[in-house]
């Protein structure tokens, strides 16, 4: 289970994220949705260890991984998928994989399973990664990080960049991964795709939270309220 | 901005802002230069020779360091074959001395011809990356010293002495020498002030702060770099100069080695990168070491090697940096002030 | 005129070269540093291997069993302790610790083994010779230099290629940051890359004692050269280095043969040329090393 608590980054002059909280428990999914330069990135960037906190803390199974270095908290079992699919281009598909089993966790996915969840890898294995289309790129990357097998798995933008049937055809690995207990953390500009695969979900402007909820509980009108910051809306608080 | 207000586009919240340059600390550096310049230039009648000597050399150190600064602390260009200048600059003073022309008239022409040398070399050197571009240009450098050390009328490998200036009296021979590098000094430090305060300083301070940004506000980049390789080029052509009228003679393999790069290199940092004061400070502190330690040899350059890593991995900014931020002082202010 | 040989000789120093090259181009292509005592480094390997002879008797050839082990994790040290804080400061800064350290070196050198030159004490090896024909012979230690060259630039490629290690550091000179996101010590990798590095630099120092001799000043020449070897060669092309020290080691020999005091600079012609009409060397690597 991840806990985020009270978590506020600084970039140099700007404040990114102020206050910020969650929980994500095993099996679940929670969506964190919001316009471009709300801090989404920078939260997930921040769970992983890319940044550092100026204030709260992250907690891992109760345990807080706030001081770690990224590559120690993959190997306690968080694991990001990185806005802009970040493969390694001098590795073919298959070496990009390997290198997301270098924490060694033990665990249910093997490359042969990972090869197994999209149906075109098998064959495309030791091609170069820059020869793949963008969803292929997005899936390999995808792979990489349940190669660590991770507890807890965070997506960082997924559908940027890709075709809305792509879009769809990737998230719909989703609940193969939750069915085995795996904790999802995602980010979406894609408000409505982000809402169709969560339970709970976290609306950001900001730098901080504005609504935070079930997606059946919402109205459009109260999304977008707190997407935009919108004039008669109130902060923070669920949207029952 | 506060939460649940819309925000209205035609209202501006910033008051008009007045932006300055620092007229008033500028006046009262350059002031305190000038005054420093003129007391200087008195020394030839009050001190002895060895005094104007030490100098005369610390103010040659002082022009190389600065021309390396602006190339380093500005463009971010770090290079290690400035030497090749610095023989351009001398052996162009040679070449004029044999065919009649004062000495200490050719030194504008050392200046000249190291800044129109440095135009194609540029071109060639550019192409490599910064961090391969400090070894490209060492490798500039030999080939200047390797083509020039086998041409006899210039000394070829053992050196030659400078014509033109044995029938002077020594002593006012020493004050001339003394005078010409207190103005090269004095011009190469000037010009470094202009430069920055100008429109292409702005640019070249954009460049160093960060240079894609630059690039994509429209800076030229490669424009700027190569004003300032070229400026830096002439420089140390004049520091070139000085020195083979200050030994009277010049030896190829002294003139164009790397220790040259080592000094220019080791003043920059300990005094600062980045800064007009930085390279002064920082001539005075290796006049210091230099006239104290001199006699230990190598483990005076173990020394100077040590500090200089030291200096760079922990002290970025040098002495005149750590002195400037505590005591929020700038003594030749480049940069602007915004009031309200 | 004895042009075959001098291209031979020319090809067979360009072993030597690439041995020197090979290691500055896996350290900068995987922590993006020059490290302009690359060539010092090498000079102290050969300084540490006549203590390493003079104290235990291990014969000249074998001292690298002993001093490239030492120098990898001298490597690792290094990169941990010094390039890794200095790449923190500024990429730039790493140039001006080198640089001061190139100077350390040197001066450390010169005070504790003087001036005088030296080579290691190699037999009757020194001379031993394969005659080809009447003009052409090859001497025995230039052409093991350049086959361990050939083994050296082998087993990296292999290394990188094949293994886990290898593929981590290959992956952590694309991107750093993604890398150290599927799990990968970044840190601990770049200082295995540096071992690896000085490792090769260790080798190269021997390489060096072995055909010639040194003196504490004969680092920045070998810096330049394998600088040159892996500009003309190609950056990022472990082959390549190979290709560079050759075409720069036959440029020598060409120079050479036409006046003994053109060789250095027909290299350096050499390289200028090819920095003028084909700055990106020879081999177009697909590589990130």
């Amino acid at each position: 289970m991840l806990e985020v608590r009270n978590l506020s980054v600084r970039h140099r002059y700007l404040q990114a994220l102020t206050d910020i909280s969650l929980r994500v428990s095993p099996g679940e999914t929670l969506a964190i949705i919001g316009a471009n330069g709300a801090g989404k990135s920078t939260l997930l960037r921040t769970v992983i260890g890319l940044h550092q906190p100026s204030a709260g803390s992250i907690l891992l199974d109760g345990r807080d991984i706030t001081a770690l270095p990224p590559h120690a908290r993959v190997r306690e079992g968080i694991a990001l998928v990185p806005e802009g699919r970040r493969l390694f281009p001098s590795l073919s598909v298959e070496e990009n994989l390997l290198v997301g089993r270098s924490t060694g966790r033990p665990g249910s996915w093997s490359l042969d399973r990972v090869v197994r969840l999209f149906s075109w890898m098998g064959d495309r294995r030791r091609e170069p990664t820059v020869h793949l289309s963008g969803g292929e790129q997005q899936a390999v990357s995808i792979g990489r990080a349940l190669m660590a097998n991770p507890r807890v798995l965070l997506l960082d933008e997924l559908s940027l960049g890709l075709a809305p049937t792509m879009v769809r055809r990737i998230y719909s690995v989703l609940p193969e991964l939750v069915q085995d207990g795996m904790a999802v953390l995602l980010v979406e500009q894609d408000v409505a795709q982000a809402l169709r695969v969560a339970n709970h979900f976290q609306c950001l402007l900001e730098g901080r939270t504005t609504l935070e909820g079930k997606p059946a509980e919402a109205t459009t009108a109260i999304i977008e309220a707190a997407y935009f910051g919108l004039a008669g809306r109130t902060g923070p608080g669920s949207a029952a | 901005m506060t939460r649940g207000k819309s925000r209205d586009p035609d209202k501006t919240e910033l008051s008009a802002v007045r932006v300055t340059r620092s007229r008033r600390s500028a006046l009262w550096g350059l002031i305190g230069a000038a005054v420093v310049v003129i007391l200087l230039a008195t020394l030839p009648y009050v001190v002895y020779a060895d005094v104007t000597d030490l100098l005369v050399n610390a103010f040659i150190l002082l022009v190389l360091a600065s021309m390396w600064n602006l190339l380093a602390g500005y463009c971010g260009l770090i290079s290690v074959g400035q030497q090749a200048y610095i023989g351009v600059g001398a052996y162009t003073v040679l070449v004029l001395a044999q065919n009649g022309i004062n000495p200490y008239l050719a030194i504008p022409f050392a200046v000249l011809v190291a800044g129109a040398i440095a135009v194609p070399v540029s071109f060639l050197v550019f192409r490599l990356r910064a961090e391969y571009f400090a070894i490209g240009t060492w490798v500039v450098a030999e080939v200047f010293f390797l083509v020039l050390v086998r041409v006899r009328s210039l000394g070829g490998g053992t050196g030659t002495s400078l014509p033109g200036l044995a029938l002077i009296d020594p002593v006012f021979r020493e004050a001339l020498t003394y005078w010409s590098a207190l103005a090269v000094a004095a011009a190469a430090l000037l010009a470094t002030y202009l430069l920055l305060t100008s429109r292409m300083g702005l640019d070249l301070t954009a460049i160093r702060d960060n240079e894609v940004a630059a690039r994509s506000a429209g800076v030229r980049v490669t424009w700027a770099k190569r004003v300032v390789y070229v400026v830096s080029a002439a420089g140390c052509g004049a520091g070139g100069a000085l020195l083979i009228i200050s030994q009277l003679n010049v030896l190829a393999s002294s003139i164009f080695s790397v220790a040259w790069s080592a000094k220019m290199i080791f003043i920059a940092l300990i005094g600062g990168v980045g800064s007009i004061e930085g390279p002064i400070v920082g001539t005075a502190i290796f006049t210091v070491i230099q006239q104290t330690l001199a006699q230990a040899g190598a483990w005076y350059l173990i020394l100077l090697g040590s500090l200089a890593v030291a200096v760079a991995m922990f002290l970025p900014k040098g002495i005149w940096g750590l002195i400037s931020s505590r005591l929020h002082l700038q003594v030749f202010p480049v940069g602007y002030w915004l009031h309200r | 005129m004895n042009w075959v040989n001098a291209i031979v000789q020319g090809i067979l120093i360009g072993g030597l070269y690439a041995i020197f090259a090979c290691g500055l181009s896996l350290l900068f292509g995987v922590v993006r540093v020059v490290n302009l005592a690359h060539g010092d480094f090498a000079v102290l390997a050969a300084y540490l291997a006549l203590v390493v002879i003079s104290t235990t008797h291990v014969p000249a050839l074998l001292t690298f069993v002993i001093v490239a082990p030492l120098f990898a994790v001298f490597g690792y040290a290094v990169q941990r302790l010094i390039i890794q804080k200095s790449l923190e400061v500024s990429p730039l800064t790493t140039l001006l610790v080198t640089f001061g350290l190139s100077v350390v070196i040197q001066n450390l050198l010169l005070v504790i083994a003087s001036a005088d030159s030296h080579s290691f004490d190699l037999g009757s090896l020194i001379s031993a010779a394969l005659r080809v024909s009447p003009e052409l012979s090859i001497g025995y230690v230039p052409l093991m230099i350049f086959l361990t060259a050939v083994v050296v630039l082998t087993g990296l490629q292999l290394f990188l290629s094949r293994t886990a290690m290898g593929r981590a550091i290959r992956a952590s000179a694309d991107d750093q940051e993604a890398a150290s996101i599927a799990g990968v010590n970044t840190r601990h990798v770049f200082g295995i890359a540096a071992a690896i590095a000085f490792a090769t630099v260790a080798l190269a120092g021997l390489a060096l004692g072995s055909s010639s001799s040194f003196d504490p000043s004969a680092g920045p020449a070998r810096l330049i050269f394998a600088f040159e070897a892996v500009i003309i060669g190609g950056v990022g092309s472990l082959w390549g280095t190979l290709l560079g020290g050759i075409i720069l080691g036959v440029a020598q020999a060409i120079g050479a043969q036409i006046d003994p005091s053109y060789g250095v600079l027909a290299g350096h012609l050499v390289f200028l040329a090819v920095l003028a009409l084909r700055p990106q060397g020879l081999i177009r690597a697909r590589l990130a090393i």
